[in-house]
């Protein structure tokens, strides 16, 4: 069965640890929003990453995405602060 | 066709924009905006690590790029967005517009370098003399200039 593929950028990537990862799709996660809660109770890193909801932003395979959107087995999910650049 | 590039290379500007001219050979107005990394007494730092995403910079770039081409009839345009590691005084972005009027291009340069600031995935760290880094925090006003061109009617003006 196809997995989610998870990115972290910046501060996220910093308190999670990890840059990218793979994971099997958890049960009962069928939005980001799902997704988010799921990863809070991973570790004490996870849960600093995402501490503060509204310092997040996540795009499902590429592009910008909300805590509604759906996601699926196969996506690429990334998670990162607001964005600064120019 | 946009010129579009992300890179960690430095760029030169007037390079860019004679080659902007020669591929919009009629252009009545060429506006361009430079980034650079800044360091001043109010806040000092060493150095700058500007992060990206990779798989979704250049798409999203090369999109807003065909929108301003479009919205504001544009002959041409440049993007050049750095990463990696950047020192004081060094160009970070480039923006470059040809058009036929000089306010299409102006107002073409402002949107996208806007919309760099609040939709490009690019993340910047701040290195302090202390040797401590901070991620740079995202400002309110920076969206808001970026949320006001959503309001704006695409312009459509004649004259020089």
């Amino acid at each position: 069965m196809a997995s989610l593929r998870i990115l972290y950028f910046a501060w996220l990537r910093e308190r999670t640890g990890h840059g990218e990862e793979e994971l099997p799709l958890p049960e009962g996660v069928a939005t980001l929003g799902d997704l988010i809660a799921f990863l809070r109770t991973r570790s004490a890193g996870y849960a600093a990453a995402f501490a503060d909801p509204r310092l997040v932003r996540a795009a499902v395979n590429q592009e910008f995405a909300r805590p509604e959107t759906a996601i699926a087995a196969g996506d690429e999910v990334a998670f990162f602060p607001p964005i600064t650049g120019g | 066709m946009p010129r579009i590039a992300v890179q960690s290379e430095t760029f030169d500007p007037g390079a860019e924009i004679a080659a902007l001219q020669a591929a919009a050979p009629q252009a009545g107005a060429i506006a361009t905006f430079t980034g650079v990394v800044r360091s001043d007494a109010a806040h000092p730092i060493v150095a700058m690590t500007l992060e990206h995403y990779p798989a979704m910079t250049e798409p999203a770039i090369r999109r807003i790029a065909a929108q301003a081409e479009q919205r504001f009839s544009l002959l041409g345009c440049t993007i050049i967005h750095r990463f990696g590691r950047l020192l004081p005084g060094d160009p970070i972005v480039f923006v470059a517009t040809a058009a036929s009027h000089r306010r299409a291009a102006l107002q073409a340069t402002e949107f996208l370098i806007d919309w760099l600031k609040t939709r490009a995935p690019f993340w910047k760290q701040e290195h302090l003399s202390d040797g401590s880094a901070i991620w740079v925090a995202a400002l309110a006003q920076d969206e808001a200039d970026a949320d006001r061109w959503s309001s704006l009617p695409p312009r459509n003006d004649s004259g020089s």
